[in-house]
């Protein structure tokens, strides 16, 4: 440890730490611009200087680049320290007129005109308005960090300026923005750097609406609550540089390292909760989605409404300003003979959440086109009574088409909901400023891949098919393996969390017992007329049955034998046989059937 | 002691039986040496009248192969069975019916004109057929009944053991021999041949995947199968996973797919619908288009599924049994 | 031909899980249809040997029905589709033996398909009588006869 004194206060640090970090632990504050963590001190500014008396000698140094030493004395606020920023503030305001943070750092020093003139020489051809400081952060950080090396200095004295090669477009820039967001003066226009305009990446919890960094917490109330790197857009991960974000990190928590793991664990029983994806409303061309900027998805507008979300919680159009008028279209996708003739189940009483929400915070008129009202749930019927007094306007009938071609004034501007209203038989038009579609549900992408790995059977639109529609709600035809939620069919939440607890009850169930029951059906192989010719094997969809490589014969598993008896039908020797569906059994059923008169004789 | 006596004879057959006899090579100076040949009309000249004055047991065993359709073999087999106390029947036609067999998909009729009239080398501008009576130059004379269909041995007498395959292989034979001469022979009715399919025994077995998928069936009539590689897994129809073993794999070593001359394992009721039940298995075809595609090539159903045991399959079987009573 | 009140003998081979439920929802709820189909009740579809079929044909039904889930809902995952690879080999052995294919019958009838299930035995049913009977066995003995 070395002691030093600061301003006068006894500071006791790290050898090898920088005066300028010894300041900051002890809250003295150093103004600075070009230094920054993931960078080496530099010391190009020269606006961290500071007054240094070291064995009776004192001198002015850049703090950023001093290394502590004891007994050694700093001043950062002396006078002589003091007009020196002033006369540089002066010097970077002439450079950089247009820079808030320039101006912002010179009126720190009561400095609010420079006595010098503007350097003269060509402007650098990714340098916007705020002007450069040619502190160099940009081209230690693209080359040294980012191992990039899209950018250098230029031209010598009054002509010197950061640019690309020959001030041409750059064709190993990544457009990765690290240039642009280091720059203290926030001059690189970066898209300037690459011909092309980089793309934001969309940040998926909030449906694209905002946009999110290569690491990022998945959203609020992930658990763990912790940040997530994205392996395809961070630059590490294409240039093998930056870590930025390691250096930045106190508790050293990041591992760019970490690699994907497969983990393989043995269970004895299986919860599938793997939930369902929102219809995508593009594949409707004539709702306009993705067309028009106020059309949203129902998912689009839960995050607008959302107090987290990126309004804030306010409900408000693309442009900003908050609809006057609303309409929700239900049923899109849903009890569609084209799409999903299956009732998603959510979608009118999110609806009405919407509508409600709507009327709450803005104020607007709110149209519901909808072919039946489901509301069927405790207390739902009761909610869709209170929004018909709140003055929700319910039109029945499936919405036609949303259009902005406008027929009348009062449709200027608007977006035009057709439909036909089916109680008063007529064909509607409304204008609104903000259409909602209430978008259905779909069974989540893979589920027939998962299907196939945990060999569960499915009904048509693909959810997951449980044992017994009444009986055995949660269970699937595998044993051991239980369903929660949306993965089995459109459910709310209640219904999922009442399927969720229940599925893990018939879990522990499974654990407690200790013991598996098995129906007395199943298949089994005589050894002494099995060849071996593994047919069953390919037969049997629950690879209930093995082959035994030292007797050279199939062997059913009947653990895992579920009792179909395919492998029955299958075998062409008539070593497999089924236990209680035997083949002598089903012939001696044929000739009842058909010689009801004479006693059915069983062979052996 | 006397050597006991063995007799010999061949019905609907192609002679290849008989062949497996002369096949023993130096071995059937063994048998000749432990057996005295009463009755060989393949290799010696006998006339049924000899038959006749045999004392029933003087001739201990008679080999009878082929088919039934004649109405003089339904003679000869009957008087054989009167003779002999052991009736063995030798090979895949007597057994099952053999290929003669395969007749029994088409009718005598059908089977008259092709042969009589059809046939492009055929001159017959009188329409002759043949008839059992005829007088030739004040002669009556008698041909035996070409009967409507083809029966295997034990459809017209009893047979007490049955040596399968086409023909039966002489290590088999001879060991059914020496069975007989040391009087160590299985329960009445067994055939003499193992019980497990052929895939126990097929070389190639060990290069059969556990999972198949056949997309089509090929023919060895138009492509030809690579030797060392299961014949199901590259889709042709190997009638060996439901066809008992112990021929040897003559086929599979001559580079064939197993036809099913030996005939079901004991396990299956009927031969052909078994192996169409692992067929449709082992088949890719996921819905009613593909799967018609899919049976559509598999040529000539009976042919292929039934080629040696047509006459003995559970739909032609019923013939079999109203014939008990003969 | 065959008198109007020939009554066809036809055996089906029931998937437990659907068609066999699907037929006793049609019980339940009362819906009629004729008794010429009589079940016999598999696991699934895919139990179903092709040698039963052979055998309830030649034991003298004039037709057979083998009913499952419909494909992608089998409870055994994919047993429906061994049935639907097994029928028309099997139909084109039949026809080769000289069974008209059509009395033979792969139909995929759900849990709930109660009425349909129903539909099916009428049509299948007025579908074999219009074929008239098989007898198989006096056919085989007809063709059999030595003489």
């Amino acid at each position: 440890m070395i002691t030093l004194t600061i301003d006068g206060k006894t500071v006791r640090t790290e050898s090898g730490t920088t005066v300028l970090n010894a300041a900051r632990g002890a809250a003295i504050e150093i103004p600075t611009l070009c230094h920054h963590e993931s960078l080496p001190p530099y010391g190009s500014c020269r606006i961290c200087l500071v007054e240094v008396t070291q064995r009776g000698r004192t001198r002015l140094v850049s703090s950023c680049t001093l290394p502590v030493a004891e007994g050694m004395e700093v001043n950062t606020k002396s006078e002589k320290v003091m007009r020196i920023r002033r006369m540089l503030a002066e010097l970077f305001l002439a450079r950089c007129p247009d820079s808030k943070v320039i101006r912002e750092l010179a009126a720190q020093f009561n400095v609010t005109k420079s006595r010098f003139r503007k350097p003269v020489g060509e402007p650098s051809s990714i340098v916007g308005e705020e002007g450069c400081i040619l502190c160099g952060m940009c081209v230690r950080l693209c080359d040294d960090v980012l191992k990039i090396g899209a950018l250098s200095f230029e031209g010598r004295g009054g002509g010197r300026r950061v640019t690309t090669p020959f001030g041409e477009p750059s064709d190993v820039c990544m457009t990765c923005g690290a240039c642009s967001s280091i720059c203290p003066t926030g001059a690189i226009e970066h898209h300037r750097i690459w011909e092309h305009v980089p793309q934001r990446i969309p940040f998926e919890f909030e449906e694209g609406l905002t946009h999110r960094k290569p690491i990022y917490i998945p959203f609020a109330q992930a658990v763990p609550r912790v940040p997530v790197i994205d392996k395809h857009t961070c630059m590490h991960f294409k240039t093998n540089g930056c870590k930025v974000c390691e250096d930045n990190c106190e508790a050293k928590a990041i591992r760019h390292a970490q690699e994907d793991e497969m983990v393989e664990l043995d269970v004895g029983a299986i919860v599938v909760a793997t939930g369902f994806q929102l219809f995508d409303a593009r594949q409707l061309v004539r709702y306009g989605y993705g067309r028009f900027d106020n059309v949203l998805s129902a998912l689009e507008f839960e995050r607008i409404s959302h107090a987290s979300g990126p309004t804030g919680g306010k409900v408000l159009k693309k442009d900003g300003t908050p609809p006057q008028s609303v309409a929700i279209l239900h049923c899109i996708g849903s009890r569609d003979e084209n799409y999903q003739k299956y009732c998603s189940r959510v979608c009118c009483m999110y609806s009405l959440k919407f509508a409600h929400l709507i009327r709450e915070k803005t104020h607007a008129d709110v149209y519901n086109f909808y072919i039946d009202m489901r509301a069927f749930g405790k207390g739902y019927e009761e909610f869709y009574k209170r929004l018909l007094a709140e003055g929700v306007y319910f039109i029945r009938g499936k919405a036609a088409e949303v259009t902005d071609a406008a027929e009348s004034p009062e449709e200027k501007g608007k977006l035009i909901v057709i439909g036909e209203d089916t109680l008063l038989g007529l064909t509607r038009r409304i204008p609104v400023d903000m259409v909602i579609l209430s978008t259905g549900i779909k069974p989540a992408q893979g589920a027939e891949e998962l299907a196939r790995l945990l060999s569960l059977s499915c009904t048509q639109g693909q959810f997951y098919l449980e044992k017994h529609p009444k009986l055995a709600p949660v269970d699937t035809a595998s044993d051991g393996i239980f369903l929660a939620g949306a993965c089995q069919g459109p459910k709310d939440i209640p219904d999922a969390v009442a399927q969720g607890a229940a599925a893990a009850a018939g879990a522990l169930a499974l654990i407690d017992g200790g013991k598996v029951v098995l129906e007395p059906i199943t298949s089994e192989i005589d050894e002494k007329l099995c060849a071996g010719c593994k047919i069953c094997i390919a037969s049997c969809p629950y690879v209930a049955i093995e082959f035994d490589e030292e007797k050279k014969i199939s062997r059913v598993i009947e653990e895992l034998c579920k009792g179909c008896g395919t492998c029955v039908a299958a075998c062409p020797s008539g070593a497999a046989r089924q236990r209680n569906f035997e083949d002598v059994q089903i012939y001696a059923e044929i000739e009842g059937i058909l010689h009801p008169e004479t006693e059915p004789v069983l062979r052996e | 002691m006397a050597k006991p006596k063995v007799a010999f004879y061949w019905c609907a057959s192609c002679g290849g039986c008989e062949e497996t006899v002369v096949d023993l090579a130096e071995d059937i100076l063994k048998v000749v040496e432990a057996v005295d040949i009463a009755l060989w009309p393949v290799a010696l000249d006998f006339k049924l009248k000899d038959v006749e004055t045999w004392q029933p047991g003087e001739v201990a065993v008679a080999f009878i192969n082929g088919a039934v359709r004649l109405s003089e073999q339904h003679e000869w087999v009957r008087l054989l069975r009167e003779k002999c106390p052991l009736v063995i029947a030798f090979g895949s036609c007597a057994h099952l019916g053999g290929i003669p067999g395969l007749a029994n998909d088409t009718t005598r009729e059908e089977i008259l004109a092709n042969k009589y009239h059809r046939s492009l080398t055929v001159d017959n501008p009188n329409r002759v057929e043949p008839r059992t009576a005829c007088t030739v130059n004040g002669y009556e004379l008698e041909l035996p009944l070409f009967w409507k269909d083809v029966k295997p041995l034990d459809a017209v007498i009893d047979v007490d053991y049955y040596l399968p395959g086409c023909p039966p292989p002489t290590a088999l034979v001879a060991q059914a021999v020496d069975a007989i001469l040391k009087g160590a022979l299985p329960p009445k009715g067994s055939v003499l041949a193992p019980e497990k399919s052929l895939c126990e025994s097929c070389p190639l077995n060990e290069t059969k995947p556990e999972t198949l998928a056949i997309k089509e069936f090929k023919r060895v009539a138009t492509s030809t199968p690579e030797p060392d590689r299961c014949y199901l897994a590259q889709g042709y129809v190997c009638m060996g996973p439901a066809t008992r073993s112990g021929c040897g794999e003559r086929c599979i070593h001559g580079n064939m797919p197993c036809r099913g001359c030996f005939g079901p394992t004991p396990g299956a009721l009927d031969m052909g619908t078994k192996m169409l039940g692992a067929l449709g298995t082992l088949g890719e075809a996921d819905s009613d288009g593909t799967a018609m595609a899919l049976a559509g090539t598999l040529a000539d159903p009976i042919g292929t599924l039934y080629r040696f045991s047509l006459p003995a399959s559970l739909l032609k079987r019923r013939c079999i049994e109203k014939e008990e009573a003969l | 031909m065959e008198e109007a009140s020939f009554e066809p003998k036809i055996v089906g081979f029931l998937c437990r899980w659907c068609s066999y439920t699907g037929a006793d929802l049609a019980g339940t709820s009362r819906v009629q249809y004729p008794s010429n189909v009589v079940a016999v009740r598999v696991m699934c579809s895919g139990r179903v040997d092709p040698t039963f079929v052979v055998k309830a044909f030649a034991d003298g039904a004039d037709g057979v029905l083998i009913a499952g889930c419909h494909p992608g809902d089998c409870h055994y995952l994919e047993g429906n589709y061994k049935a639907m690879r097994r029928v028309p080999m099997l139909k084109n052995l039949l026809s080769q033996f000289g069974i008209e294919p059509a009395r033979l019958r792969l139909e995929w009838v759900s849990a709930s398909e109660g009425e349909q299930f129903a539909a099916l035995v009428k049509e299948f049913t007025e579908q074999v009588r219009a074929l008239g009977p098989l007898r198989w066995e006096e056919r085989v003995a007809a063709l059999s006869e030595s003489a």
